[in-house]
């Protein structure tokens, strides 16, 4: 075989093995991610075809509008509610129980219990838990002689509620990463320090918090954009109210496209999601260029 | 650590043990509670016997058996999807030679960048045009593929010691012979950690197939659970036994699966 022949042939496995692959991509992520560029500059009837080209005035009716800065304030808030408290509970656990030992494993198993419960699954049971009447929550509260509150119904709490049900679920995954990067990190590193006479606490901040910083790093990319994304919880918990106090951005881009039939300003909606969320990665990459250190 | 401390942490460990687990233990111990318990005050925290009638009857109510076919179907499809086109996609970049490799390779990770809100409303007009929607290819075809998975495989590819390849192509065995009897056997435990994965993040799949499932038979165990919800002449008990049957399988499948999923999961992500 000469050697082009060889060369050929070899790219030919490339592409063929990249096939499925690629095949999936084109035609489920590639085009339907230009093809909603193309929709948020045209108006749509509710059947979903095409009226006409309006260029960018659907940004403009979304950009300008009071409601939609209304539901990018919650989609924030919500995420500062939710994020700096998972990450800080699950590394807090991680590093109690990362220890091999047969105690620990029962903990490390219920720590990751939340990431096998579906989301769904768990709105509905929170949903019960927050039950002004019947639900637990105001059942335990009422132990300690604490009166009962409108979790989900009172506009002032239901957000919290929620948030409160989306730590509780996302301390699952976020665990298992934390766990998998500890056991990643060296045990002579943590013998030396051992030897030079570093506490538990100066061990943790100076060797364990440092390695695991890409880590953390990646949790927190991935906590933003899970938490400018979500949906579920808010769809059973809440459905955006009382007072659109839970109206986050995929709910109400969920409104707009599928209950109210505007495909042309929902696209919009997600091509200004898409930004926003590319804007927070593109940030803590910066961020993130002196203070992670990659081994 | 003083005994002091340690005691400490363990108090610690076990009240956070005790909070985490409890939305799921209320759904099992609710599901065996008789309706007269469950609507009694102050509530039970325990069930009173191990009382499976409730499982019987939530048969009866809603087509539960239908929405778990559905998600298994669904899950598995999506499982086996994931394994086949994230292992092979891996394979090429790990160790096949061919021209544009670094810009298939940015467009693999460009993939994870996208958020799929973005892309739902085309796919669903897509697969609504073929008249996919309340059927298995609508459910499944749209997440065959997987960034996050090949960069598991690759990295995991990328691990394996040199001369077995060279050794194998000495022997004349070509890239598929390598793939399927050194690369694929060698790397189980990423085939498993993938497998766990997938399958949990299939079952828990929810806005989709909202969109794109309007009859009872087609509906996923995750829609079903919220129509159990919303049927007044259910009580609680009988929703509670539905959703403990619906989560079982990620849950006994992640009891199975924790070694797996710890140490390995961090490689795709972080490695890649």
């Amino acid at each position: 075989m000469t050697s082009r022949l060889r060369k050929f042939k070899e790219a030919a496995f490339g592409y063929g093995f990249l096939l499925p692959s690629l095949a999936g991509f084109s035609v489920f992520l590639f085009y339907p991610f230009l093809k909603s560029f193309y929709l948020s500059l045209h108006s749509m009837n509710p059947r979903g075809q095409i009226v006409e080209f309006v260029g960018f005035d659907n940004f403009i009716d979304i950009l300008t509008s009071d409601h939609f800065y209304q539901s990018l304030k919650t989609t924030f808030f919500f995420a500062l509610l939710t994020i700096p408290a998972c990450i800080f509970i699950a590394v807090c656990l991680a590093l109690l129980t990362y220890k091999k030992n047969k105690i620990n494993l029962i903990f490390q198993l219920i720590f990751a219990s939340t990431i096998a419960v579906p989301i769904g699954n768990a709105s509905v049971i929170w949903k019960l838990l927050f039950h002004p009447t019947a639900g637990m929550f105001n059942y335990f509260l009422s132990l300690f002689g604490i009166s009962p509150v409108g979790w989900l119904t009172n506009p002032a709490y239901a957000l919290l509620s929620v948030s409160m049900m989306t730590v509780w679920i996302s301390i699952g995954f976020t665990y298992l990463l934390l766990l998998s990067g500890i056991k990643g990190i060296p045990e002579d590193l943590y013998e030396s320090a051992k030897i030079d006479g570093a506490g538990s606490f100066s061990i943790v901040r100076r060797i364990t918090l440092p390695l695991l910083s890409p880590v953390l790093f990646f949790i927190s990319v991935i906590s933003v954009i899970s938490a400018l994304q979500s949906f579920s919880q808010i769809n059973i918990l809440t459905e955006g109210g009382p007072v659109n106090s839970t109206n986050v951005v995929v709910y109400d881009l969920y409104q707009e496209a599928f209950v109210n039939y505007r495909f042309g300003t929902g696209s919009a909606q997600a091509i200004i999601l898409f930004l926003i969320i590319l804007l927070f990665t593109i940030i803590q990459f910066r961020l993130s260029e002196r203070k992670v250190h990659y081994s | 650590m003083s005994k002091i401390q340690r005691t400490a942490v363990l108090i610690i460990l076990i009240l956070a043990s005790a909070a985490i687990i409890y939305p799921i233990f209320y759904a099992f111990a609710s599901a065996m509670m008789t309706s007269a318990e469950i609507d009694s005050y102050p509530p039970h925290i325990f069930p009173s016997g191990f009382n499976l009638d409730n499982y019987k009857s939530v048969f009866a109510v809603v087509p539960v058996a239908q929405f778990l076919l559905n998600s298994f179907v669904v899950a598995i499809a999506i499982t086996v999807g994931h394994l086949i086109t994230a292992s092979f996609a891996a394979y090429a970049f790990a160790f096949i030679r061919f021209p544009l490799k670094s810009f298939f390779f940015a467009l693999f990770l460009a993939t994870i960048m996208i958020p799929w809100e973005v892309t739902m409303i085309p796919n669903f007009l897509t697969i609504r045009s073929w008249g996919w929607t309340d059927s298995y290819w609508g459910l499944i075809l749209p997440f065959l593929a997987t960034g996050f998975g090949t960069f598991l495989f690759r990295q995991f590819f990328m691990q394996l010691p040199k001369d077995i390849f060279e050794a194998a192509k000495m022997d004349g065995m070509g890239h598929f012979g390598i793939f399927l009897r050194i690369a694929l056997p060698l790397t189980r435990s990423a085939s498993v950690t993938l497998a766990v994965y997938s399958f949990i993040g299939a079952w828990n799949m929810y806005l989709w197939p909202l969109l794109i499932t309007n009859e009872e038979s087609m509906r996923t165990v995750q829609i079903g659970v919220t129509m159990l919800q919303f049927e007044d002449f259910t009580s609680w008990n009988l929703v509670l036994a539905g959703l403990a049957l619906m989560m079982l399988p990620p849950l006994l499948l992640l009891v199975l699966g924790l070694k797996q999923l710890v140490g390995n999961l961090t490689m795709g992500a972080l490695k890649g």
